[in-house]
């Protein structure tokens, strides 16, 4: 009975965060969309409810265009983060996430190198999102390759995409102009462009997309490596995927969160659901519902408070997992005491 | 009756403990695993030197070695998980490089309990695994739902099938994982030590169960340290330490020297408890 409301309410709980992520996608669609006449109507009509919420609730958030895309990214981050990171928290790689932000940072260096170099001009967040997919196939590599713990390419990895980085910035002071390194370094909800939650959109998408297309192999590669080996599943295949989906979601996250802290989204969910879950899926609904709440908690921290997000939704996201380890030990003891 | 038909007959019935190469002509029957001239070694250290050894349909293998003897590099060959230096290995008649019939082996690590102690992760999903390379990325059928019913209800933890893993004790984790490999449909059972931190009386009833899989026709190839149980349930030894000592029947190796030969030439200490 208590199981069964328990399992009812998370069922609800997903529905509302896929309705969420719905709608959100919707948004960041009409926005792109807008000069297109049926488009540009639904459009501002999402603007006027916006500004009814805004009216309603007594803020003065929900009109702004720019507000709507960064939280619609948080929410769309708050699903993707959670879902991987399971996954690689349970392969005991939980700063591996850490590292691909480090890589992607060197990323947006080398991209703000080019641009100011030659008369390449794409998005930052493209050659983030190519370099830290490059250091994520490295990072696979060594790994299978050293003779050390596993966790010391990571660690070199992590020093020294961060080292190039901050090389290439100091190079070119004073030449790359416009673009400020502490956003990139701390996040901040205030300067997503629109085609970087469009790209969150999309990778959100693509990632769910995969992890319930493989859900059964990568649980089998995560739980016993040796049998999924022995059952012929394509173990260094789905190693690739999950470690370059990690670095997918780490730059359409670093946006908000900031390099520093991106590692925070997918492992404290994670470590939280993993203490009150019963079972593997569980784990994967409970992660991507205590995600949610940490980042729309932490959203309205930041805003009422005027403080950045990044920091706020991690802060929310470790007091989840406090509640939940109360509730593990204390429905633990109960257990005992019976 | 032609050696065909004995052959897929007794893959459809699983019933033919007793048909061996030697009832039905040398060559014709294809072998579950062959293993030829194979040598493996970590860098410098070789852990198994010029291997050659063949298991039949049907057959219940005990391999035994003392500690650091490459039983455990042996098995890991005959699976796949290592590629031999020299030799040559076939599973199921396939180059085991090649092998592709994920769903036909059955596998229980020495370290398969260890990702359980943390991995929130429950006992009917851990069993559910062993239909994975059944289904592939199609979803699982209510014939999937079955089967691993089924398989918690042989090694009797139906009741725990809600659990998570790492809340059970080491006797009822082990039979989850023979679940798995149960629900996996195996014609091969390969086990690495699987009764290790298991209490004596659950580790009867797991023999138990091998011996019943065993006459249903699955082969088995288990590894123990504990000889005399497996000089009890297996009917064939493999006795190795890098070279094989002793490949043939139980009762010609309890006969033979091959034991003392075996642990004597590392300079371990020969003592067994029979």
């Amino acid at each position: 009975m208590h199981h069964g409301t328990r399992r009812s309410l998370e069922r609800v709980g997903i529905a509302l965060t896929g309705l969420l992520a719905v709608v959100m996608i919707g948004f960041l669609a009409l926005e792109w969309l807008q000069e297109y006449p049926y488009a540009g109507m639904l459009y501002d009509q999402f603007m006027v409810v916006g500004m009814w919420l805004d009216h309603l609730l007594g803020t003065s958030v929900f009109s702004y265009s720019f507000m709507l895309r960064s939280i619609a990214t948080g929410v769309l981050i708050g699903i993707a983060a959670p879902l991987v990171g399971t996954y690689l928290v349970h392969r005991e790689m939980a700063l591996i996430g850490e590292t691909l932000a480090h890589t992607a940072f060197a990323g947006v260096a080398i991209g703000l190198l080019f641009s100011a170099t030659t008369e390449w001009d794409g998005s930052l967040l493209i050659a983030a999102l190519v370099v830290g997919v490059i250091g994520a196939l490295l990072v696979q590599f060594l790994a299978e390759r050293t003779n050390t713990y596993g966790d010391v390419p990571i660690a070199i990895m992590l020093t020294g995409s961060f080292a190039v980085g901050t090389l290439i910035i100091s190079y070119g002071r004073g030449g790359f102009s416009g673009v400020s390194i502490e956003d990139y370094l701390f996040g901040s909800a205030a300067v997503i462009p629109a085609e970087g939650a469009r790209m969150v959109a999309v990778l959100t998408v693509v990632v769910v997309g995969v992890v319930a297309l493989t859900y059964k192999q990568l649980l089998f590669i995560t739980f016993d490596e040796q049998a999924a080996r022995v059952a012929r599943l394509n173990v260094t295949w789905y190693n690739t995927l999950l470690i370059v989906m990690t670095a997918v979601v780490v730059v359409g996250a670093m946006q908000i969160l900031g390099v520093i802290l991106v590692a925070a989204m997918l492992v404290i969910p994670v470590a939280a659901a993993s203490e009150v879950a019963h079972g593997f899926r569980e784990t994967l609904s409970l992660s991507i519902l205590f995600g949610q709440a940490s980042i729309l908690g932490g959203f309205a921290f930041a805003i009422s408070q005027g403080l950045p997000p990044g920091g706020s939704i991690v802060v929310v996201a470790i007091g989840i997992y406090l509640l939940a380890l109360l509730f593990s030990s204390r429905s633990g003891t109960a257990i005992s005491m019976h | 009756m032609s050696v065909e038909d004995s052959d897929a007959s007794g893959r459809r019935n699983g019933r033919h403990k007793n048909i061996r190469v030697r009832d039905v002509g040398e060559a014709t029957v294809t072998p579950i695993v062959d293993i030829q001239n194979v040598t493996f070694a970590y860098g410098e250290t070789v852990a198994v030197r010029d291997v050659s050894l063949t298991i039949e349909e049907g057959d219940f293998l005990g391999l035994v070695g003392p500690n650091g003897s490459g039983k455990t590099t042996l098995l890991h060959l005959m699976l796949g998980l290592h590629e031999p230096d020299s030799g040559t290995i076939e599973l199921f008649g396939q180059p085991v490089e090649e092998f592709d019939q994920g769903s036909r082996i059955g596998y229980v690590s020495q370290k398969a309990t260890s990702r359980g102690g943390t991995m929130p992760v429950t006992v009917r999903e851990a069993v559910t695994m062993g239909r994975f390379a059944h289904a592939g990325h199609s979803r699982l059928t209510d014939t999937d739902a079955e089967i691993v019913d089924d398989a918690m209800e042989t090694v009797g933890i139906t009741n725990l099938a809600d659990r998570r893993v790492n809340q059970l004790s080491g006797g009822q984790r082990q039979r989850a994982y023979i679940a798995r490999a149960l629900a996996s449909e195996a014609d091969l059972l390969a086990l690495d030590e699987p009764t290790v931190g298991v209490d004596a009386e659950s580790r009867d009833a797991f023999y138990r169960l091998l011996d019943s899989l065993n006459d249903a026709g699955i082969t088995i190839v288990l590894i123990e340290h504990d000889i005399g149980v497996v000089t009890d349930r297996a009917d064939r030894i493999t006795c190795i330490n890098q070279e094989v000592y002793h490949h043939g029947d139980t009762e010609s190796f309890v006969e033979s020297d091959a034991l003392e030969q075996a642990y004597g030439s590392t300079g371990q200490v020969v003592h067994h408890h029979h």
